[in-house]
């Protein structure tokens, strides 16, 4: 099955995420605050957990036997408000909403606000410590829910990250996938420059993860990697997955200064128009 | 179980507690970073290793682990120092487990001083300040092993974050079984007339002794023990100094913040009346026996009463 | 060298024996964790680290901070033995009003950095490290980790910066005696392989036996003739070593029963008097 990925799945998830893409960028410009360019390097993944791989259940948002995601990046919740309207979850009128007072979606991600929220997140780096909670009941309870979390690339400098790391190996999470979100730009600079995290893979595998390197914007591999990851037993999954920050915005794409900046009005429209042509 | 008067770290009773809860309720568990023998969670451990987990020396990873384990529907007790708790993963208590309210108790050894040879290092004395000001967080600290129980298992029946203190070293039994605890309801151990004395934790017993010196020097203290400093009980306050006019506060702990703090602005605002905090004053401890550091830092039995005289003294002056 | 290696043969079992008479004496403390690291200290006090005695905050000397803080015993009676406090103060360990605190505190003479909260001694070494940098001077920076610490991920935090601002004026070494509090490492939380952990984040790294000075100090070597990375030495110990009923029982990382510490104290002295006029002098 690995093998042999239809075609129509593809064009399906390509165009769920040029629909996550532009509503990113809506709610941005309409809060005229967030953070755009590592929603957009997650718009593929993202994409894929909900519209393919994770098993969830909108009749029963809390469904105890749902899969988890934890977006540990949770500056980047613009994607998952996007897709969690486009699942259903809340009307996507709601999406204008980002930021302001009173409204259920805050600057970073809350669970006892927004419908569809497994954890609230923001402060980075705790994300994995809770998906390894959650898997670490799943195991106790013998569900066999999956635990999702997205790290940003930045947040491997908190050593949380790394403890979690070796808590995931000693109770062989099998049932625990990490995504990092490699667009390898934090908010100060490159991570080069501020902390370099090469090589990344000797580095997760000395902590003896499972890890799959893939290109976190192909569809293909995506979809390949979380199929892999199911089939690893004993020991958790690591994904990196190489990004572009800012992607599918040419003026956005590699631009530290876009971590959190919302586009004005022109910007928008510029921006829209590349991301509708492509 | 526990007797009068012996001296039981309250660490025990806890790990004694957790133990026949555990037997109860599948669905306790329990995290601990390294020093389970010492927090005394490993006896839990023992008899339920599938709902017992070490992570290791590693306090934010725990704490962020046990919100995960807790927003699955769990009752998670975090094991491990104050120290470690509430200033090494201070963050994580407050925005994972505080902010979401998810059933994590946290329950900590090592509370104050207790760990008086272990130095500062080991010694929590700003800890119940840090955890009073995150909102929505419950701060308790028993004063004897029965009040341990007692409290232990009223955490499991709250709902939302708990933070509980222990001690390390033995502190006297003063309770009988037959008494009810309630989180956030006072104990009135003493009734008095010219001063209410109120103390947490391992200071119970020294207010206690205190008392009873006092009674021969003609003053009646009421004592109690304020065993729940968040949520404050007002009202046994209210009662009590509205008869008495004065309060001596007793704590093993910075007197900002903590205790003294939260009674003082209680009655600041409703009630003012003369006031005197007994507790560390701008100072980190050090190693040595406890009761000679009770003694160098002032907060030893002859300083509850020295302190209780100024508060008398003070009340004349006002009148 | 033959002759070096015996002389700080000696001191090392001196300095076994001031911890476990200082142990017994104060009542309390982790006597399992100072046994293992006894060598290392004194290969770094006695031969490695440029300090003066006399002048304890010369600017200019050898830095050393004790990760493990609950292991300062051997420390204390290193730097009694070199001079830096009388030897007579071992016996204040853990007493009030003493300087000889549970765990290290940097007002105490000679210790150049509190610790005991395990897991940040490498931070703060990278700091002396870094400033020694920016001052241009030439002084070292000596870090001694635990095993158990290395769950910390504020160690991997300070791991992974040490080799960016490319660090070789300062040396870890962690004292991989296998166990923690808790119980082995392997139980508590794995370090897999610790090699492969150090050189995924960049460092040079040494692995060694701890307990043979004929492998410390050329390692220590090793790691002053490399450049633009900061060295690791891996050092494979015994938990309580020289100390049969305590070597590798994890029981003993703190004092378990202070009888047999004690009887077990005179023993030594009586042995180490008898073995060698070396020792006869400097037991107390």
């Amino acid at each position: 099955m690995v093998d042999t990925i239809n075609k129509n799945l593809v064009s399906f998830l390509e165009e769920k995420a040029t629909e996550l893409r532009i509503n990113i960028l809506k709610m941005i410009h309409a809060a005229q605050s967030g953070h755009p360019g590592g929603a957009l390097s997650a718009a593929e993944i993202i994409t894929t957990l909900y519209c393919h791989e994770m098993r969830i259940n909108l009749d029963n948002q809390r469904d105890p036997d749902r899969d988890r995601f934890i977006l540990s990046k949770g500056h980047a919740c613009p994607v998952l408000y996007s897709v969690l309207a486009m699942k259903g979850f809340f009307p996507i009128e709601e999406l204008a909403t980002l930021r302001k007072i009173n409204s259920r979606l805050q600057g970073h991600p809350d669970m006892k606000k927004t419908p569809g929220v497994d954890f609230t997140t923001g402060s980075l780096g705790n994300g994995l410590s809770i998906g390894i909670g959650m898997a670490l009941m799943g195991k106790l309870d013998k569900k066999d829910f999956r635990v999702y979390v997205m790290l940003g690339c930045g947040e491997l400098d908190e050593g949380i990250v790394w403890e979690a790391f070796m808590a995931g190996t000693k109770f062989k999470l099998d049932n625990l996938v990490v995504i990092i979100d490699y667009n390898k730009l934090q908010l100060d600079g490159d991570n080069d420059e501020v902390m370099p995290l090469e090589p990344i893979v000797d580095k997760l595998e000395a902590f003896n993860w499972n890890v799959i390197r893939t290109n976190g914007h192909d569809f293909n591999q995506i979809i390949k990697a979380f199929a892999k990851a199911r089939e690893t037993h004993n020991k958790p999954t690591v994904i990196v997955a190489d990004t572009i920050k800012g992607k599918g915005v040419s003026f956005m794409e590699n631009k530290v200064d876009w971590h959190g900046l919302a586009p004005d009005d022109e910007q928008l429209k510029i921006a829209l128009e590349e991301i509708r042509g492509s | 179980m526990y007797k009068l008067g012996d001296s039981i770290p309250t660490r025990n009773a806890y790990g004694d507690t957790l133990v026949e809860l555990g037997r109860k309720n599948d669905q306790i568990v329990v995290f601990e970073a390294d020093i389970g023998k010492s927090t005394r969670s490993a006896i839990f451990g023992k008899e339920f290793p599938e709902r017992y987990f070490n992570i290791g020396v590693a306090e934010q990873n725990e704490m962020a682990i046990a919100a995960g384990a807790a927003s699955c529907g769990k009752i998670v007790f975090v094991s491990t120092y104050a120290v470690f708790a509430s200033m090494r993963a201070c963050e994580q208590v407050r925005t994972f487990v505080a902010y979401p309210h998810v059933n994590v108790k946290i329950c900590v050894s090592h509370g104050g001083i207790t760990p008086a040879n272990d130095g500062v290092t080991h010694q929590a004395t700003e800890d119940l300040g840090i955890m009073r000001t995150i909102p929505g967080m419950t701060v308790i600290m028993p004063a004897d092993a029965v009040s341990t129980r007692e409290l232990v298992i009223a955490a499991t029946q709250w709902d939302g974050p708990i933070y509980l203190r222990l001690t390390r070293d033995g502190v006297p039994v003063i309770y009988n079984e037959e008494t009810s605890f309630k989180i956030g309801k006072g104990i009135l151990l003493r009734e008095g007339k010219d001063i209410t004395i109120i103390a947490i934790g391992d200071m119970v017993s020294k207010a206690l002794d205190a008392r009873d010196i006092l009674s021969k020097q003609g003053i009646l203290a009421e004592v109690i023990d304020m065993h729940t400093i968040k949520p404050l009980d007002e009202s046994i306050i209210l009662d009590s100094v509205r008869k008495t006019g004065g309060v001596v506060t007793v704590e093993d702990h910075q007197v900002e913040c903590g205790l003294g703090s939260a009674v003082s602005e209680f009655l600041g605002e409703n009630y003012p009346i003369p006031i005197q905090r007994i507790g560390l004053r701008n100072t980190f401890a050090e190693s040595g026996e406890y009761e000679l550091l009770l003694k160098k830092y002032k907060m030893s039995v002859d300083d509850i009463i020295s302190g209780c005289f100024k508060v008398v003294g003070r009340k004349k002056k006002k009148r | 060298m033959i002759d070096k290696t015996k002389e700080l043969e000696r001191w090392a079992q001196l300095l076994r024996y001031d911890v476990v008479r200082m142990i017994s004496n104060a009542g309390s403390g982790h006597p399992g964790g100072c046994l293992s690291a006894a060598d290392i200290i004194t290969c770094l006090y006695f031969k490695e680290m440029n300090i003066r005695p006399e002048e304890p905050d010369w600017p200019d000397r050898d830095r050393f901070i004790l990760s493990k803080g609950h292991a300062c015993p051997v420390l204390y009676a290193a730097l009694a033995r070199r001079g830096v406090f009388p030897v007579k103060k071992l016996k204040t360990l853990r007493k009030a009003g003493s300087f000889l605190q549970g765990h290290p505190e940097i007002h105490t003479s000679g210790i150049d950095m509190t610790s005991g909260c395990l897991g940040q001694g490498l931070s703060v070494g990278a700091g002396m490290a870094v400033a020694a940098k920016i001052d241009r001077k030439f002084y070292r920076t000596y870090v001694m980790l635990g095993c158990g610490e290395m769950n910390e991920g504020q160690v991997w935090e300070s791991v992974m910066c040490a080799s960016h601002f490319k660090l070789d004026n300062l040396l870890a070494i962690v004292d991989y005696n296998r166990l923690q509090f808790d119980g082995s490492v392997d139980e508590v939380l794995s370090p897999g392989s610790m090699v492969k952990r150090w050189k995924g984040f960049n460092w040079n790294v040494i692995e060694i036996d701890g307990h043979n000075i004929n492998e410390i100090l050329p390692a220590f070597e090793k790691a002053r003739n490399t450049k633009e990375v900061p060295t690791v030495i891996i050092a494979n110990t015994i938990k309580g070593k020289g100390v049969s009923f305590m070597e590798n029982d994890y029981l003993w990382h703190s004092l378990m029963d202070r009888d047999k510490l004690a009887e077990k104290c005179k023993q030594m002295k009586k042995d180490m008097e008898n073995a060698d006029s070396f020792y006869a002098k400097r037991l107390w």
